[in-house]
């Protein structure tokens, strides 16, 4: 399906180790344009720790980024947003004592020509943009700890959508989410996966995974098990991956795989 | 939305309901807090006048305390922002000490060698020296904290010693006096002070800016179709504070000079002195200009800049204002240069006063200035404080040591009355905010 395209982004290689703990070694993923890449595994199995690599926040050992075929220098989150790279940390990340505009502007402001924060222009694009994504969302004065869960969430997608991101990193977006709001969040990917952003989908949840998922990575102890069209396995072969770190025939296996003799 | 005149609608309550004080306080966006910061200043003046006799809330009083309290509220709008980042600061005193020494010793015994005794740069010259040092150690400070991850309840707690110690050694523990005759006029006395004229133009100023300010934010709000404020809020805002201000510099015109002063400045002018005594008002103390200057200033840093901003975002969520692509060390960095240039400001202003350097200037001021901070509203947990706030608190506190001063309350129960004030202030403000929550 990807055929000879160049992939939007292609991570090669990489490594990172904390304290001689190899949180991620040699790890190869990519990413299409309109595409969205699940990546699965146990807790530390060293998915978020990657995406954190991809969005600055962690500096790799060792190991490539290409953007577009051209390799990238990401050394910090400033960078990987000049590449159109944005997240949604599983912790959201938002300056809980400021309002949503500071919140989706934050390292971004707008500023009127006197060099000052133009914030009447911040929160009218604000609005616009909550707008889209929660039309009955009001509280814009208010610091978003008086938010409920559900719009603290949509203040962090509200983030990362607004600069035309083109590569757009969710680390468990519908965690802290009723079942409404995930449907929600659903619809949105399905929504930005049609205008062509290419979507890293960190997930617990295999039916998300399966719902949303164009490829699933399965990661386990830092290392690739295998990687797999979700249309190609089941689900119960995906947690076979991510348990037991057994490849099904339907996936090609990574470093990670266990080594069954013949 | 649009045509909506109350700003309240994001609460999700109706904008006609609720008690006339309720509408009233939605109208106005008052901030409720600074309301009670203001009325329990407002009370304690009243009670202070009441019990003195008569004797508090007369324009000498208020002009003294005026300009009692301008070193503590300079450095306090500096203490906000270190505290908003999650810091704090406990060298101020000793920094005030440090500086003022320095520039005590500069202007009365090294520049007057250079220049001449009385020489007009002297002044500016000590000046932009302490505050050179100022930001230098206030950068030392920060970078050790920023950089090299030492917690800054230590890096100060050490500088409270090192600076303290470092005063002491400038001169061996000599104090420094008389001062440069220019650079005293920051501390305010009948010289101090620009007279009854430009206090006048600065009172106007200050009430034009005022409405100026306010139709540049209704002319924002309504560019963008935001929800307007009634135009009665308005222009009650407006009048209110232009009263303020015009209140303010008419009862520091109402102080007159003593006789004594008037009489010298009669002779050196030729003025013959009418029947009666000649009144030559005060007007408002160059130390209290400075305050003032400096809380515009600060307020305009925290509120209308990126850098403000950020200082916010740190000290709501670190990892946060990190992720966001923020260089989070070299805005706490120049928070710290920002305390140690407001410092400087503060030595000068309290060596001036003085009318001498001397080694224990500023001893515990750290205290007083943190105490401010926070009765004025400033977390110690982070993220949340305002300037203006920070001067109401300083006021407040100077309010009490002088109010007990007047009543002849002895220095150590003036202590204790001062600390209970100060956990009192606290435990009410924890009672508001989970109120309001």
């Amino acid at each position: 399906m990807t055929g000879a395209r160049t992939p939007l982004v292609e991570m090669r290689n990489i490594s990172i180790a904390f304290g001689g703990i190899h949180a991620v070694e040699d790890v190869s993923v990519d990413l299409y344009a309109g595409e969205v890449v699940a990546l699965v595994g146990h807790n530390g199995a060293g998915k978020s720790t990657l995406i954190k690599i991809l969005s600055g926040a962690y500096q790799r050992d060792s190991g490539t980024i290409f953007v577009n075929g051209e390799e990238a220098q990401i050394s910090n989150p400033r960078d990987a947003k000049k590449y159109g790279i944005e997240t949604i940390y599983q912790t959201l990340a938002l300056a809980e004592n400021v309002d949503a505009a500071a919140n989706l502007f934050l390292g971004r402001e707008l500023m009127t020509p006197w060099g000052t924060l133009d914030d009447v222009a911040m929160e009218s694009e604000t609005r616009k943009v909550m707008g889209r994504l929660n039309p009955r969302f009001q509280r814009f004065k208010e610091p978003v700890s008086n938010l409920s869960g559900g719009q603290r969430q949509t203040v962090a997608i509200a983030r990362a959508i607004y600069f035309n991101a083109r590569i757009l990193i969710m680390d468990e977006p519908t965690a802290a989410l009723g079942p409404q709001e995930t449907a929600q969040v659903a619809e949105l990917v399905r929504q930005l996966k049609s205008e062509g952003i290419g979507i890293f989908l960190i997930s617990h949840d295999i039916h998300d995974v399966f719902d949303l998922a164009d490829r699933v990575v399965v990661m386990k102890n830092g290392q690739v098990v295998g990687t797999a069209a979700t249309k190609d396995v089941t689900e119960d072969e995906v947690l076979g991956m991510i348990i037991l770190g057994k490849c099904p025939p339907g996936a090609v296996a990574g470093p990670g795989a266990l080594q069954v003799a013949a | 939305m649009a045509d909506v005149t109350s700003s309240a609608p994001s609460q999700g309550v109706s904008t006609t309901g609720g008690s006339l004080p309720v509408r009233f306080l939605r109208a106005t966006e008052l901030d409720t807090r600074m309301l009670g910061m203001l009325a329990a200043l407002a009370l304690i003046w009243l009670g202070f006048h009441i019990a003195s006799g008569g004797l508090f809330l007369t324009p000498r009083n208020l002009w003294n305390l005026s300009v009692q309290s301008a070193s503590v509220a300079i450095m306090s709008t500096g203490m906000v922002l270190v505290i908003v980042t999650r810091n704090i600061d406990l060298s101020v005193g000793s920094l005030l000490g440090f500086v003022g020494m320095i520039m005590g010793v500069t202007q009365a015994e090294i520049l007057p060698d250079w220049l001449g005794f009385g020489h007009p740069a002297i002044w500016i010259l000590t000046l932009a020296l302490g505050i050179v040092l100022g930001a230098a150690i206030g950068g030392l400070h920060g970078y050790i904290i920023a950089y090299m991850g030492v917690p800054s309840f230590i890096v100060t707690l050490g500088g409270l010693l090192v600076w303290r110690g470092a005063a002491w050694w400038v001169t061996s523990g000599r104090t420094v006096a008389p001062l440069d005759t220019t650079f005293r006029l920051m501390g305010g006395g009948p010289y101090g002070a620009i007279g009854a004229f430009w206090s006048w133009v600065a009172g106007v100023a200050g009430c034009i800016a005022l409405v100026l300010l306010l139709a540049q934010a209704r002319r924002q709000r309504r560019k963008f179709h935001f929800p307007l404020r009634p135009l009665w809020a308005e222009t009650f805002l407006a009048a209110v504070g232009c009263m303020l201000i015009l209140g303010a510099v008419a009862v520091a015109n109402s102080y007159p000079w003593p006789a004594g002063i008037v009489r010298n400045y009669a002779e050196a002018n030729n003025i013959t002195i009418p029947e009666g005594g000649l009144f030559i008002a005060h007007g408002i103390a160059i130390p209290v200009l400075i305050a003032v200057g400096v809380g515009i200033v600060m307020t305009f840093l925290a509120n209308r800049t990126r850098f403000g901003r950020y200082v916010f975002a740190i000290g709501g969520n670190p990892e946060a204002a990190v992720l966001a692509g923020i260089n989070t060390r070299w805005i706490v960095m120049k928070v710290f240069i920002l305390m140690g240039i407001l410092t400087a400001v503060a030595g000068a202003i309290s060596s001036a006063r003085l009318n001498a350097a001397t080694n224990a200037m500023g001893t515990l001021d750290e205290l007083l200035v943190i105490a401010a901070a926070v009765i004025g509203g400033t977390s110690l947990a982070g993220g949340v404080g305002t300037v203006a706030g920070a001067m109401i608190g300083a006021v407040l506190m100077q309010s009490l040591a002088t109010g007990m001063i007047l009543l002849g309350v002895d220095t150590p129960l003036q202590n204790i009355v001062v600390g209970i004030v100060l956990v009192i202030a606290v435990w009410l403000d924890t009672v508001y905010r989970r109120r309001v929550k």
